[in-house]
């Protein structure tokens, strides 16, 4: 196959191409990443923390963080892989993070749930179902203080819903008209409980309703939609006009925690992994580039096999690195 | 008759029959009808109960916690299950500012049967959020009654007497003991609440302690009567009301107190029964207060750093010894 020619990449999209083909190997160094660990997981001593994969999501995380700056905030949850990567995080302090090692993310102190890298605006995910929420408005509330117009995202599931610290966070970031996005990762469930067993309305979007604040509701799955939808809100947001909360439908292909796709729990059906595999957000993305002309076969394998090499990289460096001195355990819980 | 079960079953047993004998039960809480998400520990309740009664929940603890409290207040018995303790906090408003003040803030007209139910579930790199024990915490409330069962035996009647107290009662089991096996009567039976258990006796040394820690307690003393040092073994079983009696008694004997809790270590559970040795029994003791507890520190995730983290059988035998040989002779 010949190499693209340049004019060819206008295509049709008003998003530029180095943003589209960007996002593109984003997602793909999540997935990849994600299905190296999978891998690894199988073997019990290597990973011990719990791992909750973001597998099948990750349109939402690249979508919306290809919108942000490095001093934009971005505050995760349990399943936060894939906001960290998405917003720059680097994947050989999160492999060592995940094995515990000293060279990780969090120093091996916090494992897969526990995520942060300071630098590039990721402070910390949180464990506690809605527990980052507050924690948005109130990295909001500093930037709207100080008159910067950087915006703080908070990334939370269809869970985090129930909790009522997240209305409390849709009022406060409406009343105060605080630069935050809320982004309301619909996977349909909640550990074992589908949407609909959780909530009395599931159209969470319509939430924002009530506390006089745009609210969407999109595919979660298409990665384009996702960056124009959040970049609206982006825009907005850092022009003082306040917060936006965008709900995402997607869906996890792994079960809750770990590796497995939990089919045999009677949760849900092999009929329902399956439509939702065949919507794959890369996949579906990549056959989207390809009909714009925007990545051939050639440079779709060079893509893949960089990111091969950097998830192996990642994983090996993981792997070399040595376990925290258990002489410094009392050290760090005050600075 | 008695036969040998795991503790986990011990739980679901007295679950099966506490709301089969009581109408006014209820099973209240995150994962209730899920068949692994509390370990198993509550197989069998929602097929035989229905929704009504075995009600799973939204993420939603601050006000299930409250519901569950309200329900109390209306004359029902709820039993109000968090799978872990870490998960409290968002709930601790309407226990410690309404569930224990209620009967004493309007002057004992309103009781509140509650049983709130929750697990500690640590290790396995888990972190600081999904690792707490917060007994001391609990117990530091007026109005909250706190156990801790360390066999299937305990688990199963103390899960009857809380559910049979009438006031609010923290009870704590512990994932780690949920495969432990022992004698446990298939009649509905009730460990008194207030009330410890000697384990071992012994007459060096008094060790109390409880839960998971009474189990490496009981391991630390054959250890260490290998070595000639007779340890003297107390599970607590209740945190709050303490066995007071029980305690004095055997430091009386022993003149000596080590305190191996699950908590951590400052303001906790080893800090309380070392002011009750400095109260109640002073000229007794002939040494300084020994205390196992976990450092004041968050949990680590690495495997390194837990491995020093969590005390186990060994670190209280050495600890011991170490602290014997301190003594002056
Ligand atoms: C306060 C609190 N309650 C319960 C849990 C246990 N828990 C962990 S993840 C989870 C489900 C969260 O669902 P959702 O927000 O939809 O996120 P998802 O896992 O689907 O990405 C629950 C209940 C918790 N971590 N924190
Ligand atoms: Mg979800």
């Amino acid at each position: 196959m010949k190499q693209a020619a340049k004019p060819r990449r206008t295509g049709r999209s008003d998003v530029a191409p180095d943003v589209l083909l960007g996002m593109y190997r984003s997602m793909l160094r999540l997935r990849k990443f994600e299905e190296a660990i999978a891998e690894r997981l199988k073997t019990p001593s290597e990973i011990v923390c719990p791992v909750h994969l973001y597998t099948g999501e990750e349109a939402v995380a690249v979508g919306v963080c290809a919108n942000l700056r490095k001093e934009d905030f971005v505050f995760s949850t349990h399943r936060s892989h894939g906001h960290y990567l998405a917003k720059g995080g680097d994947m050989k302090s999160l492999a060592a993070e995940l094995y515990g090692k000293t060279t990780g993310c969090s120093h091996g102190r916090g494992g897969s749930m526990h995520l942060a890298a300071p630098e590039y605006g990721l402070p910390g995910s949180s464990a506690i179902v809605a527990g980052t929420i507050p924690l948005a408005v109130g990295a909001a509330l500093a930037f709207s203080v100080r008159k910067e117009d950087n915006v703080a995202v908070a990334f939370f599931g269809d869970g985090a819903a129930n909790e009522g610290v997240f209305y409390e966070s849709l009022n406060l970031a409406a009343l105060r008209k605080l630069p935050v996005i809320f982004i309301c990762e619909n996977n349909l469930y909640s550990t074992h409980m589908p949407v609909a067993s959780c909530l009395a309305s599931t159209e969470i979007y319509r939430k924002a309703e009530s506390f006089c604040m745009p609210g969407v509701r999109i595919d979660g799955n298409n990665v384009l939609k996702v960056f124009r939808e959040a970049g609206r809100a982006i825009a907005a947001a850092r022009l003082g006009e306040g917060p936006a909360l965008i709900e995402c439908l997607t869906y996890r292909w792994r079960g809750h925690v770990g590796p497995n796709y939990d089919l045999d729990k009677g949760l849900r059906s092999k009929e329902e992994l399956d439509s939702w595999m065949t919507r794959c957000p890369i996949k579906n993305f990549e056959e989207f580039l390809a009909a714009q002309g925007l990545i051939s076969t050639a440079e779709k394998e060079a893509v893949s096999r960089e990111v091969d090499v950097e998830v192996a990289e990642a994983i090996a460096f993981a792997r070399a690195s040595p376990y925290p001195d258990s002489a410094e355990i009392t050290r760090g819980v005050f600075r | 008759m008695t036969r040998k079960i795991t503790y986990v079953r011990a739980i679901n047993e007295a679950l099966h029959q506490i709301l089969e004998s009581d109408p006014k039960a209820l099973l209240i809480g995150q994962g209730v009808t899920s068949p692994w998400y509390v370990g198993a520990s509550t197989l069998g309740l929602i097929q035989k109960f229905g929704p009504e009664r075995v009600i799973d929940t939204p993420v939603s603890e601050n006000c299930t916690m409250g519901a569950a409290v309200g329900a109390a207040l209306a004359g029902m018995h709820p039993i109000f299950v968090f799978p872990r303790m870490d998960f409290m906090y968002y709930a601790l408003d309407q226990l410690a500012n309404h569930a224990a003040n209620w009967h004493y803030m309007f002057g004992r007209q309103l009781g509140v049967p509650l049983v709130v139910w929750t697990i500690i579930n640590r290790g396995g790199e888990q972190a600081a959020q999904h690792s707490q024990a917060l007994q001391a915490l609990f117990a530091h409330i007026p109005g909250l009654k706190v156990v801790m069962p360390g066999t299937a035996y305990d688990a199963k009647g103390l899960l009857h007497a809380s559910h049979q107290d009438g006031n609010p009662v923290i009870y704590i089991d512990e994932r780690w003991l949920y495969q432990n096996e022992d004698d446990v009567p298939e009649e509905p039976y009730t460990v008194p609440i207030g009330k410890g258990v000697v384990r071992e006796k012994g007459s060096d040394v008094t060790l109390a302690a409880n839960s998971y820690m009474a189990l490496k307690a009981i391991e630390a003393a054959k250890a260490l009567a290998q070595d000639g040092i007779s340890v003297e073994v107390i599970d607590l079983r209740s945190i709050k009301p303490l066995d007071e009696t029980m305690l004095l008694k055997s430091i009386k004997k022993t003149g000596r107190l080590v305190i191996a809790d699950g908590g951590w270590k400052s303001f906790g559970v080893s800090a309380e029964l070392a002011a009750l040795a400095a109260e109640e029994a002073f000229n007794h003791l002939k040494a300084p207060v020994l205390r196992i507890a976990l450092p004041d520190t968050p949990a680590p995730a690495s495997r390194t750093l837990e491995k020093t983290y969590y005390p186990d059988a060994n670190r209280i035998a050495s600890e011991i010894k170490a602290w014997l040989h301190k003594e002056p002779k």
